[in-house]
């Protein structure tokens, strides 16, 4: 069942690197994963990588195979044709480390930069009511295992180092829609959406949508929605002046 | 031994310990290392909307063959000027003989063609390669997006919207006298009645599955369960919207087709098909 | 030596679930708290867990309530637990499930509103509180989101190789960043310990590379001890094939939902496996289990919900038969039970994790699983209302605490378990911290220059073995001797194996530089795997009967002497081997011992 396939793996680090060739075993059910691990348990014993849980369910093993940002653990190796060689490289939109890992704390910087959720009080009894379509569409953005592949792919820093500053990144405009529509929030992020977070910097290119391994539509649930509704407050005059007579109260 | 400062600021990080500023990227030379026609799509895609745009351009500003009884070309409905051929819509003024009535009303539906998400998508990537494709590196040296002005009224894709849905009406009329023959009696259909018919059918699927749509019909409430009704409308227009980007490629065919049409029938070059 | 040294008042070590809930408390109380973690901050392996959160809140059972929860929890642990734990746990789940609420988890609603609480093995009622089927995931991102809230700094990828403590207690804690390998200390009075399990000294588990048991061993090396070690928890139902994800967890929901398990005759064969001790409670016909999913009180739960390590002994026992499938699993069947749609609402990521890792779809097809090594019950020995070890200062909670699951933990039991005691923790490490606030010591010089060294010793020895090979014999030895089926022979065979395995790791030698290097960090986590593994192999010999976790084909029933010991560990100073001790249980009060007679 098993061939040999031909690696091309991205070694180095800041200084430096360059994509080195190897010759692996791969064997049947097997991902682009369990190569790596058997590259480092017989080749390459010190080849950084970063993994945990090797079930699509953590986020950590993000890197870009064949130029496309994927999660190792849930790219299958009988994707590729058996004399296609596979090239491994690190996140090309973060600093590298060393080897495929690569320091992400840009996306830990803006997410500590989000304003937490300001929930209404309890009821009586203790508990907060919800209904269950209210809460579908925030539980979509929960569903973010925080792999930052929408981050890597995005063209905004990709492409654009200097605009890590003023732009959040898809995953963090989802999580600012996650909270506006929040059935318990009752803080207003719209502004500080367009003013700190930079959502005007998207263009609605989708490439965020493409990668994502849970499949989360970033764009058109939760970046054009808050787009939409960023627009109510500051660029439409109608919605504005209505909500001013009040007659349009926030929902 | 040495000792560094304590912490205590609630930073996150995995780049400490180093003592260095940030480290820089990986060194790959290459624009992109994928290995499929990843060019495909927008070149298709540029291909797809310059035919449209050179076709459109060209029948706009020909100011004439747009009218062949009983069907008007949709690019020049609603018609309002005296000098229109046939007699579609109120005529509510005279303009100077050389401005062809298109261009009075084609700038609604370029409107939100313009502004719309998906469009947006299609010519940020095919024309301006903002980025090309995934994961491919663009050749602009500076990107501000759509935070400033001109891209900034993008913003007013809700206006344009307000105004398609006008002219999505009008269409409907316009494919509702269709239903007359040359001499104006009801009870007539033929092809052109029927390609008008489905242009109206297809652009008002495209103005209704809109983004800014959805978010007008209950998008921006954030309880559903309060709103039964608005919630209805909100799951329909979501599952219309799944399929924006389908509609807009079969309105925007079908739109230059229904033309394309009138024109053959307008110049003689065919005669309607007559089903009664 | 370059240093970088810190100072806190409370330093939790592992960022799951137990421990960023110690570190809110701590940091709520006002204590100057730090998280430490191997991996980055959200990957821990609570982001695994599927099912939901056990919490009697009566929303879809109003007959439910903590005196329910709190008999499940000692008959699923076959009255092994530390009551007092099993009575807390059971008291405080639900306000701490609804305390995730104020910081923005989102769980899925009963039609009033309420969160819906889903069945799972061993539990009377109804009383998972979950999101799908990624309950794990949302726990960890609403505890992350409130760690990152309250300011309270995270050293991510960070081991934690020693524990640095006096006569009097904890001082601190020693470890290296794994970007740049430079050591770095914490200067502390309170160390919580929230690093998790063992699994990886099997062959086949359902746990992340993180789960080396370095908590046990750091607590055992400090002085503090473990107990109920040999209860290993086997999940009946990992995935089998292909090979590179085998022992993969498939959740206990499936079950819960409808599944059922066959042989490969296709018979369910559960009914041949309902224990006298719970035959009063499992249905007797396949109709009647059927019955049950929608009317519980006149009928009694579908076997295949029996507690999991009934399943998954029975699993075992079929394929050994030679009942099983062609790779040696049974099948899991929901697709001919419930419709399509269904499946894939309630089980969204299950239907994920097989269409994308087996190719296979589980609304069309059944899944072919078997048991996996998913959780160790035994842990450090703590105090069940602090959590507090026997070294002061040194706190525990989640799966590396030990005594709450006795000898079997339920399904769901694990995150409310997380939330309660990581609190309990969090709470008395920060007033531990408060009363010494005056008098800290200081971390001995010596030790930390020691700690280094030993750190750097792979690095120094030439033509040794590569750490990966020796892993590979340990996780072979410890599944083939120590797993889910155990005899006296193998135990000792393991045992001899475990002593030259110790050589093994202390000739260790890695390649390349201290920078990311995933060789040498594995040749860290070796030895306490070595400790644990040992300690599992010499609790498991001693206890000569079968119960819970801890099955003997040479004692095959459970006996009443043993019914109530525990064997406890610990490592005497100066000993190059682990000692187990028998302790009685506690006693538990009158009134909660009424609460099980029913």
């Amino acid at each position: 069942m098993g061939y040999d396939a031909t690696f091309r793996v991205w070694r180095g680090d800041a200084s430096g690197g360059d994509l080195q060739t190897f010759t692996v075993e791969v064997n049947e059910g097997e991902v682009v994963l369990d190569i790596v691990h058997r590259l480092q348990a017989t080749q390459a014993g010190d080849l950084a990588v970063r993994w945990n849980c090797k079930a699509g369910k953590c986020g950590s093993c993000s890197a870009e195979v064949n130029g496309r940002p994927r999660l190792m653990c849930l790219t299958r190796m009988s994707t590729f044709a058996e004399d296609e060689p596979v090239t491994l490289t690190p996140l090309r939109t973060f600093p590298v480390i060393r080897d495929l890992v690569t320091d992400v704390s840009y996306n830990y910087e803006k997410a500590a930069q989000i304003p937490a959720l300001v929930p209404r009080p309890r009821e009586a009894d203790g508990s907060h009511r919800m209904q269950q379509v209210d809460v579908e569409r925030s539980q979509e953005f929960r569903k973010c295992i925080e792999c930052w592949l929408c981050q890597d792919t995005c063209h905004v820093i990709r492409d654009h180092e200097e605009n890590k500053r003023s732009f959040a990144g898809p995953r963090f405009l989802i999580r600012l829609a996650e909270l506006d529509m929040h059935p318990l929030d009752v803080a207003d992020r719209r502004d500080a959406a367009q003013e700190e977070f930079g959502l005007g910097y998207c263009n609605i290119t989708k490439c965020c949508s493409e990668v994502c391994p849970e499949g989360i539509h970033l764009t058109d649930n939760g970046i054009i929605p808050l787009k939409e509704r960023v627009a109510d407050r500051r660029y439409d005059p109608l919605t504005w002046l209505g909500s001013k007579i009040g007659r349009r109260p926030r929902s | 031994m040495t000792a560094t400062a304590p912490r205590g600021t609630g930073a996150v990080s995995p780049g400490a310990g180093n003592g260095m500023a940030a480290p820089r990227r990986a060194t790959i030379a290459a624009r992109t290392l994928r290995t499929d026609r990843w060019w495909l799509q927008p070149l298709a895609t540029a291909v797809a909307l310059l035919l449209f745009i050179v076709y459109a351009t060209f029948r706009a500003f020909q100011n004439a063959h747009y009218f062949a009884e009983p069907y008007i070309s949709p690019f020049y409905s609603p018609c309002l000027s005296t000098r229109c051929e046939g007699d579609t819509f109120p005529q509510l003024f005279t303009g100077p003989t050389w401005i062809s009535p298109a261009l009075y009303v084609l700038v609604f539906p370029l409107g939100i063609r313009l502004t719309c998400y998906y469009y947006r998508k299609a010519y940020y990537r095919s024309f301006w390669l903002s980025p090309p494709a995934c994961a491919v590196a663009e050749p602009h040296r500076r990107y501000t997006g759509e935070t400033r002005l001109p891209l900034l009224g993008q913003n007013v894709h809700r206006y344009a919207l307000y105004a398609a849905l006008v002219i999505n009406v009008i269409l409907f009329y316009d494919a509702v006298l269709a239903f007359r023959d040359e001499t104006g009696a009801w009870g007539h259909m033929g092809l052109g009645t029927v390609v008008l018919l489905v242009n109206a059918v297809l652009l008002a699927l495209y103005s209704l599955s809109c983004h800014s749509c959805r978010h007008i019909v209950g998008g921006r409430i954030n309880s559903f369960s309060r709103h039964p009704l608005r919630y209805r409308a909100w799951t329909l227009v979501s599952r219309l919207n799944a399929r924006h980007m389908q509609f807009a490629w079969a309105s925007l065919f079908t739109v230059a087709f229904a033309d394309f049409y009138v024109f053959l029938l307008a110049t003689g070059t065919i005669s309607d098909l007559r089903f009664f | 030596m370059e240093l970088e040294r810190h100072e806190y008042d409370v330093v939790v070590v592992g960022a799951g679930g137990a421990g960023l809930r110690a570190a809110i408390e701590a940091s709520e109380t006002g204590a100057r708290t730090a998280v430490v973690c191997k991996s980055l901050l959200g990957k821990a392996h609570t982001v695994m867990a599927e099912g939901g959160i056990a919490a009697a809140m009566g929303n879809t059972w109003p007959e439910d309530n903590w005196r329910v929860h709190f008999r499940d929890t000692m008959r699923g642990g076959k009255m092994l637990n530390h009551w007092r734990m099993a009575q807390l746990h059971a008291q405080e789940a639900p306000d701490r499930v609804l305390e995730l609420e104020d910081w923005g988890a989102l769980f899925d609603r009963t039609p009033d509103g309420l969160i819906s609480q889903r069945d799972f093995g061993g539990h009377r009622y109804a009383r998972l509180a979950h999101v799908g089927d990624r309950t794990g995931l949302e726990l960890i991102r609403t505890l992350q989101q409130r760690t990152v809230a309250l300011g309270i700094d995270v050293y991510m990828e960070c081991t934690v190789t020693r524990l640095m403590h006096d006569e009097d207690g904890v001082t601190g804690a020693f470890g290296y960043w794994r970007e740049s390998g430079r050591f770095v200390v914490w200067q502390a009075p309170s160390v919580v310990l929230a690093t998790g399990g063992i699994g990886k000294a099997y062959k086949v588990t359902s746990n992340s590379w993180e789960y080396t048991g370095d908590g046990h061993s750091l607590a055992l090396q400090a002085g503090a001890s473990l107990v109920n070690m040999e209860f290993v928890q086997f999940h009946p139902t990992g995935m089998v094939w292909p090979p590179s994800v085998r022992g993969l967890l498939v959740t206990e929901s499936v079950r819960g939902d409808g599944g059922i398990l066959k042989n490969s005759a296709g018979n369910r064969f559960m009914f041949d496996y309902i224990p006298d001790y719970f035959r009063k409670e499992t249905a007797e016909s396949e109709e009647e289990a059927d019955r049950w999913y929608t009317d519980k009180t006149n009928n009694r739960r579908p076997p295949e919900l029996l507690p999991r390590d009934e399943v998954a002994r029975a699993i075992n026992s079929e394929v050994k038969a030679g009942r099983g499938t062609e790779h040696g699993g049974v099948w899991l069947d929901i697709a001919s039970r419930r419709p399509a749609e269904y499946i894939r609402k309630r089980l969204p990521s299950m239907y994920h994790q097989f269409k994308e890792l087996a190719d296979v779809d589980i609304t069309r097809e059944a899944m072919e699983i078997g048991p996996t090594c998913h959780y160790v019950m035994g842990g450090v020995e703590v105090d069940p209302d602090t959590q507090e070890s026997r070294l002061p200062g040194l706190f525990a909670a989640g799966e590396v605490a030990g005594g709450m699951h006795g000898s079997n933990r339920l399904g769901g039991n694990s995150l409310s378990d997380l939330l309660v005691f990581g609190r309990r923790a969090g709470l008395a490490a920060a007033e531990h911290a408060a009363k010494l606030a005056g008098a800290r010591t200081e971390v001995a010089e010596g030790a930390l220059a020691d700690a280094a060294a030993a750190a750097l010793a792979p690095f120094d020895r030439d033509g040794g073995e590569n750490p990966y090979a020796v892993q590979q014999d340990l996780q072979s030895t410890m599944h083939d001797l120590v797993g889910i089926i155990r005899t006296r022979a193998e135990m000792e065979q393991a045992l001899d194996r475990i002593a030259v395995l110790k050589e093994r790791v202390a000739n260790l030698s890695v390649e390349g530089h201290r920078q990311y290097n995933p060789g040498w960090h594995l040749a860290l986590d070796l030895p306490h795997l070595l400790v644990v593994s040992e300690c599992i192999a010499r609790a498991a010999l001693e206890r000569e009967e079968s119960r819970g976790g801890h099955t003997r084909d040479d004692f095959p029933a459970a006996d009443d002497a043993w019914a109530h010991l525990n064997l406890v560990l610990d490592l005497p100073p100066g000993a190059d081997s682990v000692r187990v001790t028998r302790q009685p249980l506690p006693q538990m009060p009158g009134d909660l011992a009424e609460l099980l007679e029913s």
